[in-house]
């Protein structure tokens, strides 16, 4: 394992990570918030179970598939998974989409729960618990996938993995100091980072599922990155020139 | 299982949200496994087509995005 390989791989892990997690981190805070930890707690351990046993049945299924054929199939699944987050950022940079507002989404959570209030206090807690468990098993289910995808390719789930349990620990540290939607992480940066890096490996494992050698090999993720952050920023300074003259 | 099928949902949208992205991002893969695997062609040609080809699409997707009115 070279550090040119690990070390996108290990961000990519992370800053994907950050996003999906700070938007659990959302709702698991106003389900504790409105209806108490106990439910919060109960659905988060639940997904985070779920989560535990995909990857245990997944991780060795993987190893039984040839090399060349699980690169081709995780590298199309990365093209289309990143592509679709670096055009609704480029989307989002250039005015057409409303940025995500983790504010607003803690504040439309809350407001469901509590408009919810009918029903016997253990439905409550029941309806409680399962928005918890559904918001950290879809928001995990990317990150697995991303985890997977990234470190599979070329047994790089190390440090794919250890990306994601950085950005697991981040977040949950700077929620329990700050007790409050953390609106202040820079999402759309972060996603357009994350579908940069993404799609670059997308790239470079079709590629490599097709029997394309990368000129520089490994290197070559790098060099897929800076020239798709190159026409991404192209293509949003385009973009927002014509969002301006639309709205003029 | 509304559950079940709500993240059964979700998963698929993971990877398709825009139809006609994902089918052009499949149509150029297949594009590149014929040059690759059915004329043999140079491994540069795969892989610059497959570079400039995901480029183009992203392009052609963010202007179909675009005709929307700005937010």
């Amino acid at each position: 394992m070279t550090w040119t390989m690990a070390a996108p791989a290990l961000s990519a892990a992370f800053l994907a990570s950050l996003v999906e997690v700070v938007e659990a981190f959302t709702i698991v805070l106003a389900v504790g918030t409105v209806r108490g930890w106990r439910p919060a707690l109960i659905g988060t351990g639940c997904a985070l179970g779920a989560l535990a046993l995909l990857v245990l049945l997944l991780g060795p299924a993987l190893t039984l598939i040839p090399l060349q054929a699980l690169q081709l199939v995780i590298g199309v699944l990365l093209m289309m998974f990143g592509l679709r987050w670096l055009r609704k950022a480029i989307l989002r940079a250039a005015g057409f989409i409303a940025l995500h507002d983790e504010e607003a989404a803690f504040a439309k959570e809350t407001g469901a729960l509590q408009a919810g209030d009918s029903g016997t206090a253990s439905r409550r807690d029941w309806l409680a618990g399962l928005t918890a468990f559904k918001a950290v098993m879809l928001e995990g289910i990317e990150v697995v996938f991303i985890v997977l995808a990234v470190g599979a390719g070329r047994g790089l789930l190390w440090p794919a993995s250890l990306g994601a349990l950085a950005a697991c620990a981040l977040v949950l540290a700077l929620g329990l100091i700050l007790r409050k939607p953390l609106a202040r992480v820079p999402e759309n940066t972060l996603k357009f980072a994350v579908g940069v890096m993404i799609s670059a490996f997308g790239i470079y494992w079709t590629g490599e599922g097709l029997g394309v050698s990368w000129p520089g090999a490994d290197l070559a993720i790098l060099a897929l990155a800076a020239l798709l952050l190159a026409s991404a920023l192209t293509l949003v300074a385009a973009f927002r020139k014509r969002s301006v003259e639309m709205t003029a | 299982m509304k559950t079940i099928a709500m993240i059964l949902r979700e998963i698929a949208a993971l990877f398709v949200d825009d139809g006609r992205l994902a089918l052009a991002i499949l149509a150029l893969v297949a594009f590149c496994a014929v040059l690759a695997f059915g004329l043999h062609g140079p491994a540069s040609g795969i892989a610059g087509a497959l570079t400039a080809g995901s480029i183009v699409i992203l392009a052609f997707s963010v202007r179909q995005g675009a005709r929307r009115k700005p937010h």
